[in-house]
């Protein structure tokens, strides 16, 4: 689409809808993880610049084929469920860290659910990007 | 430590996909595609061990307790198809190795078929209504892929007829699942044979049973909800038509299994009898379409349709002797049907095309395809004494046991049926000359590929074979899984009770 208002408009706003989903995927759309709301969000910002810019600009954009982006999420989402393997645990049960102390020291907590969320969120960036971008060239 | 057991079957698939996606381009994927396979294998085995010694074992994953978190839960029947289904993966991975083409490769075909895999094992084990309805779109998505691949018309055509079919049917699944968890608070599938008789509401239980019975009924193509089966089965790549044929309409079987004798079993006088006229209608029906159709794949989708009646009838006829009739029947199938496909795709390869009327001569240039076509089509049509001959010989003798007269004569005249569109099978493409006076034989595949495609095929064959001469441990062990579903307290006690491990 050839738009300068729709062009400058983007601009600002995929890096803020990035941001955001980054913001999303850490606090969730309510309270614990937004992986998958996040994905979306981010994804947007990238159907937006595919949408003003042209699908093969946002593939070059985006440096990674988005397919590999989902692969890698699915693997990155599994080896978290694994992760309760090493303490015994059934599959995907939640595992925690604290760094720098313990829990009621106050140390940063760090968990595997975490990870889980990163993972759905690539799952879901990169499927949807596939599928935008697949039909964006196809038009 | 149980719950790892089951989970390892559901994790292995998924990560198999993942690296065979990541490493499409070279040749690292398609053996990591069989390495993976092999793993399965081997967990399925395991897990088979753990339940033949331990009786129905269950997990809870994340350590949620039993009726809210999900549940994995596997007696002998889960067990038994989740082995199947490692097997017949297996070999259609191997058999893929020459199959598929290179740019289907490159587009993610090993990532689509492990995945789809990893679903199918999904739905086996899961004890969550919910979860099953995740499985079975997980497959839904992933089999749409393959089936589209190769980007021909007539793919495509067959892929979007697929496609809304089943969506209609996940649909109705959805909807009855919303409406169970109205009713009863609850979707684990244990849980809910235990509410599930107390309501008082049982005719909105029996209607959701019937919205129930046709979305698993278009999965499983029975009469009259199966005419996308055979639209679509006979375009993709043979690997993805064998794997489709011997696997995806058995989880339509299975799931209607599970829910009927563990959920639905209030009303069984009204269920169970539709369940028995789909059965004959649904056999009838398939053998007849068979029958009419002049191209390999054709006629056997059509038989998967017909097939799949006999194993509702054994679910429908509801006895001991019946479900364990089913539930051999169901195991002799994926393997009969899987190998008749891939059979299907070395005579394509050989003899230039799958349409009767354009090949022959195959009994006489390529005698070792013949043999390995005649076991597994003969099996199907139930000639003792291979393993379709006992699994028909059960049904017969169950449904005789308690009178069901009718029934008995439709499935005997259907085998009958089958043999008749076996032998046209077999004279047309084997034994009469081929139109175009050449001599097709596996020569003129290359050695690997030769290896690729027959080992499988010989494989199975060869198992059809075992279950044929040796029926009485897998008889035995049927009888053993009908037990477990006639009597569900053991999978209830596993799944509610006791604390999770």
């Amino acid at each position: 689409m050839n738009s300068i208002i729709l062009l400058a408009g983007t601009r600002a706003l995929s890096g803020l809808l990035l941001l955001f989903s980054l913001y999303m995927l850490l606090r969730g759309h309510n309270e614990p993880g937004g992986g998958f709301i996040g994905g979306l969000i981010g994804s947007t910002g990238f159907v937006l610049y595919a949408i003003a810019c042209g699908a093969e600009d946002a593939r070059r954009a985006l440096r990674v084929p988005p397919q590999n982006i989902a692969m890698a999420g699915l693997g990155i989402a599994l080896l978290a469920g694994l992760a309760s393997v090493v303490f015994g645990d059934p599959l995907f049960t939640g595992q925690w860290l604290f760094i720098g102390g313990t829990k009621e020291e106050g140390g940063l907590p760090f968990s595997s659910i975490l990870v889980f969320d990163i993972g759905v969120y690539l799952v879901v960036f990169g499927s949807v990007l596939t599928l935008v971008f697949a039909m964006e060239e196809e038009i | 430590m149980i719950s790892w057991y089951l989970a390892t079957p559901l994790v292995l698939p998924f990560l198999t996909a993942v690296l065979a996606f990541l490493l499409r381009w070279g040749r690292a994927g398609r053996w990591i595609s069989v390495a993976g396979n092999v793993a399965l294998l081997g967990a399925a085995a395991i897990l088979m061990a753990r339940v033949l010694e331990d009786g129905v074992i269950a997990g809870q994953m994340g350590q949620w307790a039993a009726p809210f978190g999900i549940t994995l839960a596997a007696d002998l029947l889960s067990a038994v198809m989740v082995v199947i289904t490692a097997i017949t993966a297996l070999a259609v991975s191997v058999y893929a190795l020459a199959d598929v083409p290179k740019r289907a490769e490159h587009l993610g075909y090993h990532a689509l078929f492990n995945v789809l895999i990893g679903g199918v094992c999904g739905a086996f084990l899961t004890g969550d209504l919910f979860n099953l309805y995740v499985w079975f779109e997980v497959m839904l998505i992933s089999s749409f892929g393959l089936l589209v691949l190769g980007g021909r018309p007539e793919q495509i055509d067959g892929g979007v007829k697929y496609v809304t079919l089943n969506l209609i049917s996940t649909i109705l699944f959805l909807s009855g699942v919303g409406l169970l968890y109205g009713m009863t608070g609850t979707l684990n599938m244990a849980d809910l044979a235990v509410t599930v008789p107390q309501l008082e509401n049982q005719g909105l239980v029996t209607l959701i049973a019937v919205m129930f019975m046709i979305a698993f009924g278009v999965k499983a193509a029975v009469f009259p909800l199966f005419f996308w089966l055979p639209a679509a089965y006979h375009t993709p790549f043979f690997s993805v038509s064998a794997v489709f044929a011997g696997l995806l309409t058995k989880v339509g079987v299975y799931s209607l299994m599970r829910m009927f004798t563990l959920v639905f079993t209030g009303d069984t006088g009204f269920t169970h009898e539709i369940l028995l006229w789909v059965a004959a209608l649904t056999m009838l029906t398939g053998v007849l379409g068979a029958a009419a159709q002049n191209d390999i794949r054709k006629i056997l989708s059509f038989h998967i349709v017909s097939q799949i009646g006999y194993m509702i009838m054994g679910l429908a006829l509801y006895t001991p002797l019946a479900l364990a009739g089913a539930v051999f029947y169901l195991v002799h199938h994926i393997i009969v049907k899987a190998n008749l496909f891939l059979v299907g795709g070395v005579a394509e390869r050989i003899a230039g095309s799958t349409d009767l009327g354009r090949i022959g001569g195959l009994y006489k240039t390529a005698p070792l395809l013949a043999v390995l076509f005649l076991i597994p089509a003969f099996s199907l049509a139930g000639f003792p004494p291979l393993s379709g001959f006992w699994a028909k010989y059960v049904l017969v003798a169950a449904a005789i046991e308690i009178e069901g007269w009718a029934i008995a004569a439709v499935a005997l005249v259907v085998g009958l049926l089958t043999i008749y569109s076996m032998t046209k099978i077999w004279a047309e493409a084997f034994w009469k000359p081929h139109p175009d006076g050449t001599d097709p034989t596996l020569a003129s595949l290359s050695a690997h590929d030769r290896r690729s495609l027959i080992w499988p095929i010989a494989s199975l064959a060869a198992l059809t074979l075992v279950i044929g001469f040796f029926p009485e441990p897998f008889v035995t062990f049927a009888e053993r899984a009908a037990g477990q579903l006639l009597d569900p307290t053991a999978y209830i006690e596993a799944v509610l009770g006791g604390p999770a491990t």
